[in-house]
């Protein structure tokens, strides 16, 4: 892909920065469209999770090539790219979702507050409590509102008596925003509810579990614009509490809503930096050419 | 001509009729009559008018096979002289039967009595020229059609619309002729019953506890009436279904969730065609293997125990039957539970659920329907099935829930009943029926009973 880029007119050409310093350089490579490791801060002080040197493969197929990136507590990280560049797959590393698919394979190491989540004695259904998952298109389980919400609680014993699950139904919804809409339906089936209601619902049964991290993978894509506004908002009040690594195709929600901004590309990552640098002045042609629409 | 030369002969001419409708239609608008350009493409002309020929060479068709015989031997009775005719009203048509033999056997020319032979060589003639009049009829009705048909091909006639609705008005016949066979064969069923509850009393079959169907053939015999009661042959049934469905559904469903969610792709691709072939093995072999292996088997295994098992038993037929149902229950859960969405899976494994909570909780409640269905389907199985009853469990009607003796079952009396020479209205014979409809019942039961399951079901979740 990289050898049919149109040159950008303009521009000075010829210039090659080859980049061996650490990924934290400053340097701003305008022109070299091949990917030497990730430009940008990819770092942070105290991470909540860390990769480093993650690579997936699908059977021979590499899906994810030697990625390092830090998500930072109580912060939005976005992740953006072109389609099939590997976000899902790396957000599915991040609470070993990946496991579940025969042929996946991971490599390198992955922390969440600095422990190993792929260290032999870790238990990756636990650690799915830890950190939850919102997906694409809202899915709901075949059952009552509350039994939704109530399913992860259940599971892991979380409630002792009836009336402390209640509660905690209660307090997820009324996080989620979805508690006034549904509060007197709560035994009616969940996939009645509206697309929208449908992945706040989602939301509030990954809340339900109390994870300390939340993973969205284009959590609006399959709502209107109001939809999508409401649970933008929602996103924005989680993040006092929770940590919120967010895919998203759209580069109004990553400026909307994350602090910082990823940016994959065919499996690797090439830049990471604040949100509203990203967008200004991006420090990579890839990024440049991915959010100004020449691409992707 | 015979039927098979007519029939060639139509099909021929629908060919015929296909084409010059076809070509009928392109010289129509080149012509530019009824407009300038074709509705339909010209094979849909070409199928309007064969439809046209051949809807009324079959309904010609059909009508004589149903009248045929009766006008043939109205005529022949006409023909026949006056002593014979009344004769043959009231003697329920043993003359023409006789008549009929003699024809059809074509020893015409050996048969003394002059009258017969006569009637016989009159009924030969009769359906010959029956035979002759409706090649004739059919292929000028198929002719005359296809004329009315191609009048019909005109540029601005709606063909694929025609087309479409003798497509839709086919399927429909089909449906109903699959509706109708089962509504005959049960009032069938229903009016034989009745004629057995004449001879014997409803609540005797229903609430009976000997079954001895052994009518004697002189009044004065031992045991000259016969015990109709049907509580050991249902009860016999249940028995031998119960222990099938509990070997079936366990394991049955287990293969299922081990196929759907287990298994490596290879493993899977082995071991389904597998366990469908169990499916394709006819009755008779698990039969003998249940009567000679499984039998013997059980019987040594009790006597080791202490326990008096009987040769045939009722827990050999089960074990045997409940293999042979897995393939039903496992390939319809496992399809079921496969259909439900990876979205689901991924929503419970992604909360922290292991993956037998998330098969508990989230896959068997929505596979349900299919799972209910798969089980169901083994019931009905289970409830009919009757070689591996007669080989494995015995004959005896004996009234019990001991699994360990001989027991047998509603499918088992009904063959018993009705081989070998029987009289057609006595009421053993009838007494099949009456079993025949008792069956009907259950299973009609089981399945309003399994709809409710899944209602009940779908009311909470959907
Ligand atoms: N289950 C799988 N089996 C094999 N290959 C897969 C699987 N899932 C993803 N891939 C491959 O991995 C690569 C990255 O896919 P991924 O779904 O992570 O992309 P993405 O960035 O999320 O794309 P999108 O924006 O379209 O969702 C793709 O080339 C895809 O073909
Ligand atoms: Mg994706």
């Amino acid at each position: 892909m990289t050898d049919v880029l149109p040159t950008m007119p303009g521009l000075p050409t010829g210039e090659t920065v080859v980049d061996d310093t650490p990924p934290m350089t400053e340097t701003r490579e305008e022109f070299d469209v091949e990917i030497k490791g990730t430009v940008g801060a990819p770092f942070v002080d105290d991470p909540k999770m860390s990769a480093r040197h993650s690579n997936v493969f699908y059977g021979e197929k590499q899906a994810i090539f030697d990625v390092s990136l830090d998500i930072g507590r109580n912060e939005i990280i976005a992740m953006i790219g072109p389609s099939g560049c590997g976000k899902s797959t790396f957000l599915r590393t991040l609470n070993r979702m990946n496991d579940t698919i025969p042929i996946c394979r991971v490599e390198g190491e992955h922390c969440l507050d600095g422990e190993d989540i792929y260290a032999p004695d870790q238990d990756p259904v636990l650690l799915r409590a830890r950190v939850g998952m919102v997906f694409q298109k809202p899915n709901p389980f075949p059952k009552s509102i509350y039994d939704n919400v109530a399913y992860g609680p259940r599971l892991h014993g979380l409630a002792r008596t009836r009336a402390e699950l209640d509660e905690i139904v209660e307090k997820s919804l009324v996080r989620a925003g979805l508690f006034n809409e549904v509060k007197d339906d709560l035994h009616k089936p969940g996939t009645g509810l509206s697309g929208g209601q449908q992945q706040r619902l989602c939301i509030a049964r990954a809340i339900a579990v109390d994870p300390e991290v939340i993973l969205m993978d284009e959590p609006t894509s399959a709502l209107d614009p109001i939809a999508t506004a409401t649970i933008e908002e929602l996103m924005d009040e989680l993040k006092s509490r929770y940590t919120i690594a967010v895919v998203t195709h759209s580069m109004q929600q990553a400026a909307r809503v994350s602090q910082r901004t990823a940016y994959f590309h065919m499996g690797k990552l090439v830049e990471v930096n604040p949100t509203n640098q990203v967008f200004t002045t991006p420090q990579h042609q890839l990024t440049e050419n991915y959010i100004t629409g020449r691409f992707g | 001509m015979s039927i098979q030369t007519i029939l060639l002969t139509l099909v021929a001419l629908l060919l015929f009729s296909y084409f010059l409708g076809r070509k009928r239609s392109l010289r129509s608008v080149k012509k530019g009559r009824g407009g300038d350009k074709l509705h339909s493409r010209p094979a849909y002309y070409g199928y309007m008018v064969a439809l046209w020929a051949g809807i009324p060479a079959v309904i010609v068709l059909l009508l004589w096979t149903m009248f045929q015989s009766q006008i043939v031997t109205s005529l022949t009775v006409a023909g026949l002289p006056e002593t014979m005719q009344a004769e043959s009203q009231g003697g329920h048509g043993l003359v023409i039967n006789e008549i009929m033999n003699l024809a059809d056997s074509g020893m015409v020319a050996e048969k003394s009595d002059p009258t017969l032979k006569a009637a016989a060589e009159h009924y030969l003639r009769l359906r010959g020229i029956s035979h002759q009049a409706i090649a004739v009829l059919a292929l000028v009705a198929a002719v005359i059609g296809m004329l009315l048909g191609l009048r019909m091909v005109r540029p601005d006639t709606r063909a694929r619309n025609v087309v479409e609705r003798a497509i839709v008005w086919t399927m429909l016949g089909c449906a109903a002729i699959a509706i109708l066979t089962t509504v005959g064969i049960v009032l069938s069923v229903l009016f034989e019953s009745l004629r057995f509850f004449h001879a014997v009393p409803i609540t005797d079959f229903l609430f009976g506890l000997t079954w001895s169907p052994q009518t004697a053939l002189r009044a004065d015999q031992v045991g000259s009436s016969g015990a109709f009661g049907a509580v050991p042959l249902f009860a016999g049934t249940m028995l031998i279904s119960a222990i099938a469905l509990a070997v079936a559904v366990p394991l049955g469903l287990m293969s299922a969730i081990y196929l759907s969610d287990y298994a490596s792709p290879m493993m899977r691709a082995i071991t389904k065609p597998v366990l469908e072939v169990l499916a394709g093995i006819p009755t008779v072999v698990y039969g003998f293997f249940a009567a000679l292996t499984v039998a013997p088997f059980i019987r040594q295994a009790g006597e080791a125990l202490g326990l008096d098992v009987a040769s045939e038993s009722a827990l050999a037929a089960g074990l045997v039957m409940g293999i042979m149902l897995i393939p039903f229950i496992s390939s319809l859960s496992d399809d079921a539970l496969s259909a439900v969405p990876r979205a689901m899976r991924d929503g419970s494994l992604g909360l922290g659920a292991t993956r037998s909570e998330t098969i508990r909780k989230v896959l068997i409640p929505a596979a349900l329907p299919g799972i209910v269905g798969g089980i169901l389907l083994a019931a009905s199985r289970a409830i009919g099935e009757t070689m591996i009853v007669v080989m494995a469990a015995g004959l005896s009607a004996n009234l019990t829930i001991n699994p360990l003796e001989a027991v047998t079952t509603v499918t088992v009396q009904i063959v018993t009943l009705l081989t070998g020479d029987q009289e057609f209205d006595s009421p053993k014979t009838l007494a099949a029926f009456a079993l025949g409809l008792g069956l009907f019942v259950i299973t009609l039961l089981l399945n309003i009973v399994a709809l409710k399951v899944i209602r009940r079901y779908r009311e909470q979740y959907e």
